[in-house]
């Protein structure tokens, strides 16, 4: 894992990036103003590991901060937990709401910084976009999770075994979490083309997007879907 | 402190919390739990006038369901049965023996439920970890699901957390921007699918919420001596707050209920700690590619401190990312000869084993880290028998005599 930095930029590219997060549909959900009470602070988790505030995020995009602003979506978004514990903010602000604008706006806009936060992450985002189901049983391989401990192998040793071992019908599978229907991912594959998600991966991961559009083509051909 | 607060900021309100700021909060340490004067309005009152306006279809709860009261006092109606379940990939990924506990408590509690082929995941670790989704997209595969759960009959029951906070924010989202809504109303068109809310939105902890009474009936094992603790999801309560499960009952109305009900209606022991409005420590990109954060907070700031404060038999929770999150990380803990060791499992599968569940064909506890035989054998269950059973049954399948494991097997005495 790559720890994200912040490269260089003109005030220009900035202001353009910090219009496109004040642009999204839920910025007006999300942000009220803020009172600098640090309820929100006191409450998150990545505030107590690393140097990060929820309320700093808030801040700085109410004040339209746009150094500071550049600095939080290049780096400190990424640490945050998305646990939403911040929620009770007595402003209504949701500054977990906020980063994850911010975050799509980082991915969105092609940022060097978002394409190194998301480095080991490309797996995970394959499976959701390919199969439906985000975490699969085949996984939980040991030198994926050595901390883990020894019962991860025992579970890889075993896998298709211990997945037969389980009385509901739709979980016999070890490359999904459960059995899902080609007619059903036709219908996730439309969600990803019609929303512009494909295009989001393509700004982040280039050799993921051709990996997957290839992986969506056939099903699509197979089922006479054009998108 | 400074106060030059929103200099140039934007601060337009949204529609739903437009003057509704309680500024006591900041000074109170309770809230008041009287649905006339909660601080945000109820969001299901503009679902039914949307319906009314023909804007979509609203799947009603089923005649067949129980009353519970919310954060700020207000009615949830949750279902007793003919549900359709929205499974959590983390649960059956990685934890199976969670979403089987869930089926098998429906079956033992003559709940027909209906398991579906047609449901995706959330895809909300897209959204929450790796930013790699948008707001449409979430939408329409929330709307997606619910279209698919409205055409069987069957009213949905999420089982995961996180799935359950994100479809609440979701339904925000689809309530407040007209225009998301023909977007996603024309997606779904493509597929020959209609727009369909829910009325209410269920996580399936609620469910055993309502039915506690009758799990504590059917109980087989006395749990006087366990001591529990719990760790309540922050995606079912601090996300979209106000649709979780509060009761006057339990912690006086100012925590949710959830667990907590359950376990003192089963009759076990449940204490408190000073962390438990921590999260687990989870973090979705964390878990994967930032995990000396999670570990560490699973352990420093959750697991050792139960232990210290409470030193229970088990941890219980009920979500996906916490059961992993505080099982998993106790093992580097332990190799560093921290003060851990507390197995973790959901409340689904505490209570199964409480009315007799099978631990590895039902529970399947093989799944789990942290060491629960301890518990098991306190409370009565010999699990040294119960695994001689179970690979009695991975030897009919490792020989080909039979292909799965059915319900029937699982509880074969």
């Amino acid at each position: 894992m790559t720890v994200p930095v912040a490269p260089q930029a003109t005030p220009e590219l900035k202001a353009e990036i910090f219009a496109k997060v004040v642009a999204d549909t839920r910025f007006h959900d999300y942000v009220h103003g803020c009172y600098e009470c640090g309820i929100c602070v006191a409450a998150c988790p990545s505030a107590r590991f690393y140097d990060f505030s929820p309320r700093k995020i808030t801040q700085t995009v109410c004040r339209e901060d746009l150094d500071t602003f550049w600095e939080h979506v290049n780096v400190d978004v990424w640490n945050c937990s998305q646990c939403f514990s911040c929620d009770r903010c007595p402003r209504g602000n949701s500054p977990g709401g906020l980063i994850t604008i911010m975050r799509e706006v980082a991915v969105t806009s092609g940022l060097r910084s978002a394409k190194q936060a998301l480095e080991g992450g490309e797996r995970v985002v394959y499976k959701i976009m390919s199969t439906g189901t985000q975490v699969s049983p085949d996984m939980l391989q040991p030198e994926a999770f050595p901390d883990w401990g020894p019962d991860v192998q025992d579970v890889s040793k075993n896998l298709d075994l211990w997945r037969r071992a389980l009385p509901p019908e739709t979980m016999h599978t070890t490359t999904t979490a459960w059995e899902i229907d080609d007619k059903t991912l036709v219908e996730l594959y439309l969600i990803w083309h019609m929303t512009g998600v494909l295009d989001m991966i393509k700004a982040v991961d280039e050799g993921l997007h051709m990996i997957l559009n290839d992986v969506m083509e056939e099903l699509l051909e197979d089922h006479d879907i054009v998108v | 402190m400074s106060s030059d607060v929103n200099r140039g900021g934007p601060s337009a309100p949204s529609a739903l919390t437009a003057g509704t700021i309680p500024l006591e909060v900041v000074h109170a340490r309770s809230f008041t739990r009287n649905p006339d004067l909660a601080p945000i309005e109820d969001i299901r009152e503009e679902i039914l006038k949307l319906e009314a306006a023909g804007e979509w279809i609203v799947q009603r709860v089923p005649d067949d369901h129980t009353e519970v009261t919310t954060k700020y006092g207000r009615t949830k109606k949750i279902p007793n049965r003919h549900t359709w379940h929205h499974k959590s990939c983390g649960q059956c990924g990685h934890i199976p023996g969670y979403s089987t506990a869930i089926f098998w408590l429906n079956r033992e509690l003559g709940a027909d439920y209906n398991d579906p082929r047609d449901q995706t995941s959330c895809t909300a670790w897209n959204y929450y970890a790796s930013a790699t989704s948008n707001a449409p997209a979430q939408a329409a595969v929330a709307m997606r699901n619910f279209a698919a759960a409205y055409d069987t009959g069957f009213y949905p029951v999420i089982h995961c957390g996180t799935s359950y906070g994100h479809y609440k924010e979701v339904r925000e989202e689809l309530v407040r921007h007209p225009d998301l809504r023909a977007q996603v109303r024309d997606i779904l068109a493509r597929m020959g699918k209609p727009l369909v809310m829910p009325e209410e939105m269920i996580h399936y902890s609620e469910w055993i919420h309502v039915m506690r009474h009758e799990i504590r009936k059917r109980t087989v094992h006395d749990l006087s001596d366990i001591t529990c603790v719990v760790h309540p999801a922050c995606h079912y309560y601090k996300l979209v707050a106000e649709d979780a499960i509060y009761d006057e009952e339990i912690y006086g109305g100012q925590r949710t209920a959830i667990m907590t009900s359950l376990l003192e209606a089963m009759g076990a022991k449940v204490a408190d700690y000073s962390t438990w409005f921590d999260c687990c420590g989870f973090g979705f990109r964390h878990v994967l590619v930032q995990r000396d954060f999670t570990r560490s907070f699973a352990t420093l700031r959750k697991i050792e401190r139960m232990k210290e404060e409470a030193n229970p038999d088990v941890t219980i929770t009920h979500d996906t990312g916490c059961v992993t999150t505080l099982d998993k990380s106790q093992f580097a803990a332990k190799a560093h000869g921290r003060n851990v060791g507390i197995p973790v499992m959901s409340e689904a599968q505490f209570a199964a084993l409480a009315m007799g569940a099978h631990p590895y064909r039902v529970c399947q506890l093989h799944w789990h880290s942290t060491d629960y035989r301890p518990l098991l054998t306190k409370m009565g269950i010999d699990w040294e028998k119960a695994w001689a059973e179970f690979e009695s049954d991975l030897e009919r399948l490792r020989s080909g005599k039979t292909e799965f494991l059915t319900w029937d097997d699982a509880n074969a005495k």
